[in-house]
Order: structure tokens, then sequence, then C-alpha cells
């Protein structure tokens, strides 16, 4: 079977349903080895983007390759360099987490052994012989990304790997990505968690109503707003207040330094959240 | 090939954990045991209960689990999943079908043993059952095809499923039942399981099965073609 290198490219990728126009001429460039994230509000049009790369859905124009290959002649073989986890797809409730990951070796002609080290790569040992039914929502989550991770794939199409769960599962989850990318791995994930994109991601992109809206790194994109660093005041009489780092609040500080009403003060840098509510005036988690 | 044999040892796994479905592979064929050796009654006919019970089973049995099972893979969203992997949407019907049709096989074997059928008597008996198997099997796939989950596949596969089952029977009760009855491919097996042994089967029967064969098939055709292309319109 060819194997796929994990670059990851498209050009002016369009895609409607019903009339309603939910991508519009998406171009991205991912290199190879690249953990890759794509930002953007519920409805924003970020599964449909990683259902057109893998292959569920056509887009209505324009063109995707992955490792070179235009993604329409991406056999389904060839597809076996994918490892894919949609917010969607289920687990056989009733079969527990071996006899899961069984049907799927089976499918890819794999052997026992990589059954158990896919289970073992998300911590899962412990719970083989439990039913994927009654496993948390954090498991259950880490049961899709072996099955994910099972075929040994080049490039990781992973969809709000991290949604509903809490901190410690999510970081437990981030360790695994990033334990992919050591290994060479490409990761194209969808998120609306800011800090997830900012720790994790190369390179993002924010998609807001079907089109990118900033692409690039994300300290580079946080830079370019620089303009809306602000200047955060602790008082001494407990409140804090937050002024633009500008010269017109220069005197503000010069006075509360010298009436010592200012306890501490830092300045805050613009974050993704911001820089997304400034282009776009909608917050990430609408 | 392979795709098929691991549907196939799914489904093996999966319904000794499924209880729904499990029971009804079961239901008739231990009925028929129960009822056989437990009920006797002066001139009731020979085998009256496996003639009765073989018929409601293939009515019953391939419809609801066909339905039931790829419904349930459809709400899942684990049929996703193996389409995802490469497995092909033909692949995965032939082996749920191959499974259901070797359970409710299994459920004829019972039938034919209970009924002490041998010979060419047996050869008849499993043949229809057979026919009426996959009749059964080929509705209960377009009802779950075009279902989007299991309460809308059931909602739909018990009405169906008591026609072809029950009709059947009723009409031993009521000639314009039986009337009625006489357009559905589960009257006319029930016609040739009764007449085992006595006649033969008459053209009636064979042109009401083919009918209903060729408007299963096309309805399944039409349901495939439908579904598996709207999966590009998500």
């Amino acid at each position: 079977m060819r194997k796929l290198n994990g670059s990851i490219k498209t050009s002016k990728i369009s895609k409607s349903f019903s009339g309603k126009t939910v991508l519009k001429s998406i171009d991205l460039d991912i290199k190879n080895g690249e953990i890759f994230g794509l930002l953007g509000p519920s409805g924003a049009g970020k599964t449909t983007l990683i259902r057109i790369l893998t292959g569920q859905l056509s887009p209505d124009s324009g063109n995707a390759f992955i490792g070179g290959t235009d993604i329409r002649k991406i056999t389904g073989r060839e597809r076996r360099c994918f490892g894919i986890t949609m917010d969607d797809f289920g687990v056989y409730e009733r079969l527990n987490c071996y006899d899961n990951l069984k049907i799927f070796a089976g499918i890819y002609g794999l052997s026992k052994a990589n059954i158990k080290n896919a289970l073992k790569k998300v911590g899962l040992s412990n719970a083989e012989k439990t039913a994927a039914g009654k496993l948390s929502k954090g498991m259950t989550g880490r049961l899709k990304l072996a099955r994910a991770f099972m075929t040994d794939p080049d490039i990781l199409f992973l969809d709000e790997p991290t949604s509903g769960l809490d901190p410690a599962a999510a970081a437990e989850i981030h360790k695994m990505i990033l334990e992919e990318k050591r290994h060479g791995k490409t990761v194209f994930l969808t998120t609306h968690i800011m800090t997830e994109a900012e720790k994790l991601c190369d390179n993002i992109a924010l998609l807001n109503d079907g089109k990118i809206v900033e692409y690039g790194k994300p300290k580079e994109i946080c830079r370019k707003f620089n303009d809306k660093k602000t200047l955060k005041i602790h008082l001494t009489d407990g409140r804090d207040i937050e002024i633009p780092l500008d010269k017109n609040s220069a005197e503000t500080v010069a006075e509360l330094i010298s009436t010592g009403k200012a306890e501490t003060m830092h300045t805050t840098e613009p974050d993704l959240e911001t820089v997304f509510m400034e282009i776009t005036g909608k917050e990430l988690f609408a | 090939m392979r795709n098929i044999c691991v549907i196939f040892r799914k489904q093996v796994i999966d319904t000794l954990k499924n209880k729904t479905i499990l029971i009804q592979f079961l239901m008739f064929p231990v009925l028929v045991i129960i009822m056989e050796n437990a009920v006797k009654i002066e001139n009731m006919p020979e085998h009256f209960f496996v003639k009765l019970f073989a018929v409601m089973f293939i009515g019953m049995a391939p419809l609801t689990c066909m339905s039931a099972i790829i419904s349930e893979e459809k709400e899942k969203k684990t049929l996703r999943v193996l389409l995802m992997s490469n497995v092909k949407s033909a692949e995965y019907l032939i082996g749920v079908g191959s499974y259901v049709f070797i359970m409710c096989a299994a459920g004829t074997v019972i039938f034919a043993i209970v009924g002490s059928y041998s010979g060419v008597e047996l050869a008849q008996f499993i043949m229809v059952m057979s026919v009426g198997i996959v009749l059964s099997e080929l509705t209960g796939a377009v009802i779950g095809i075009l279902s989007k989950n299991q309460m809308t596949a059931a909602g739909v596969a018990v009405p169906v499923m008591m026609i072809f089952s029950f009709l059947p029977m009723l009409s031993m009760f009521n000639e314009t039942i039986k009337n009625v009855a006489r357009i559905t491919y589960s009257q006319q097996i029930s016609d040739i399981i009764n007449n085992i042994g006595v006649s033969g089967i008459t053209a009636e029967n064979i042109i009401v099965i083919t009918v209903n064969f060729a408007a299963a098939v096309a309805l399944f055709t039409a349901a495939y073609i439908k579904q598996f292309s709207a999966i590009n319109r998500v």
C-alpha cells in the first residue's frame, strides 16, 4: 500500500448545503509533522472541512491534496493512513474496549498486539474488558483515539477531541496528541477552545461563517493585535481596573503610583479569544 | 470478503449481549418445542404449531432484526465509522444479512426437527422458509436503511411485521382476511407449508412470491441508492 506524506494543501475549497454556503474558498497549507488547529464557533464549518479532507464529503469547488495526492484519487486502502475521530463517531456500547478495536483490527488486517498497543497508548489497558457503554466520556474519547491510532496513521484528523471533557481528561489527550507529533505525525484538529490551540498547534486558522479570517502561528496572530494590549492594575482598595496600554494612560498610571493606590500592575497581551472577537465581533464559544 | 466476515463476527458477539435481538431468534423455536409437547388437542392438525409458528417466525425475526441492527448502527453513528474504515455499504449489508439468515436458518432447523420433516418434504420446507427469510430480511433492511433511529424503525417495523406474521394466522378464521392476505408472501408460504406432503406448490404461490420478491428488491435498491448516495449530503 502506498504511504501518504502528511502534508495537506487546499485550494479554494467551497461547500454549500441547501443553498447555504458553509465553506467559502478555503486555502490551507499544512506541512508534514505539523499540528494544525482549525478554530471557530459551532457551525463555522470546521467539521465540514474535516469531512471533505477525509473523503466523507465532496467539495462543490476547489481542490485538496494530501501528500500531494488529490483527495478524490485517494483510495479506500490509502485512507488507512488517516486516523479519524469525529465528535459524532460512535462506539459499540455493548462490546468491551478490546472487542470494539478488534472489529477495526479485522478490517485493517491488524494483529492482537496492535489492539493491545493502541489500548496501552491511550491508557485503557486496564479497561479492555469493560463495555464501552460503561466508560466515562473521557474514556470513550480515549477509546475513539485508540481506534484512530491503531493503524499507526500518518495523519490524524481530530474533530473536537476534548469537547465536553474535564481539564484532567483534556490534558491527557493533549499529551497523546503531542506524543503523536513527536513521532512525526501530522495532526489536523478542530476546536473552539483557544487555550488548547495555543498549547498544541504550530499553526492555526480562525474560521468564521465558512471563511478563514486569520491564518498563522498563534503567537504571531496575537502579536498582530498588540494594539489591544492592556494594563491590569490591582488597587489597594481591592478593585481591579484595566486600561489601554498607550501614552494616553501614562498620566493615570503615574497618578495611581504616586498616590500609592496601585498595589500591582501587569500588561496583558491579546489572546486568540480577543483576536477572534476583534475580527468577527463574535465570541468563540457562541 | 474479509470485511463481510468481520461484520458477521461483530454481529455474533454483539447479539450475545443484545437480549432484544436474541429473543427474536429464540422465541418461536422455543415456543414450538413447548407447545408441540405440551398441547395435545383432539382433531388438531398434525404439527399445527410448527406450521403456525414457522410462518410467524419468518414474518417477524428477520424483519425486526434487520431493521433494528441497521437503524441502531445509524443512530449510534457506528455505521459511519465502518464506512470510513473502507467497509463498503454492500459488504456491511451482506455481513448483517448473512448473520440474520444463518440465525433464522438455525431456527428453521428446529422447526424441521419438531415437525418431523424428512426427505423431499424437508427440502421443500427449508427452501420455502429460506425464501421467506430473505424476503423478510429485504423488507427489514429497507426499513432500517430509511429510518434515522431505532425508534422510527420500530414504529414502522412493528406494524409491517404484524401484517406479515399475523395475517396468515388470522386468515384461518376469516375468509375476507384470507383474500387480502393472499397477496402477501407470508400467506403463500403458509399455504405451501400447510400443503407439504398433501399437494404441490401452485402457480399462485410462485407468482405472488415472485411479485413480492421483485417489489422487495426494487424497494431495497431504491432505499440503498437514496441512503448511500445521501452520505454526501450529510
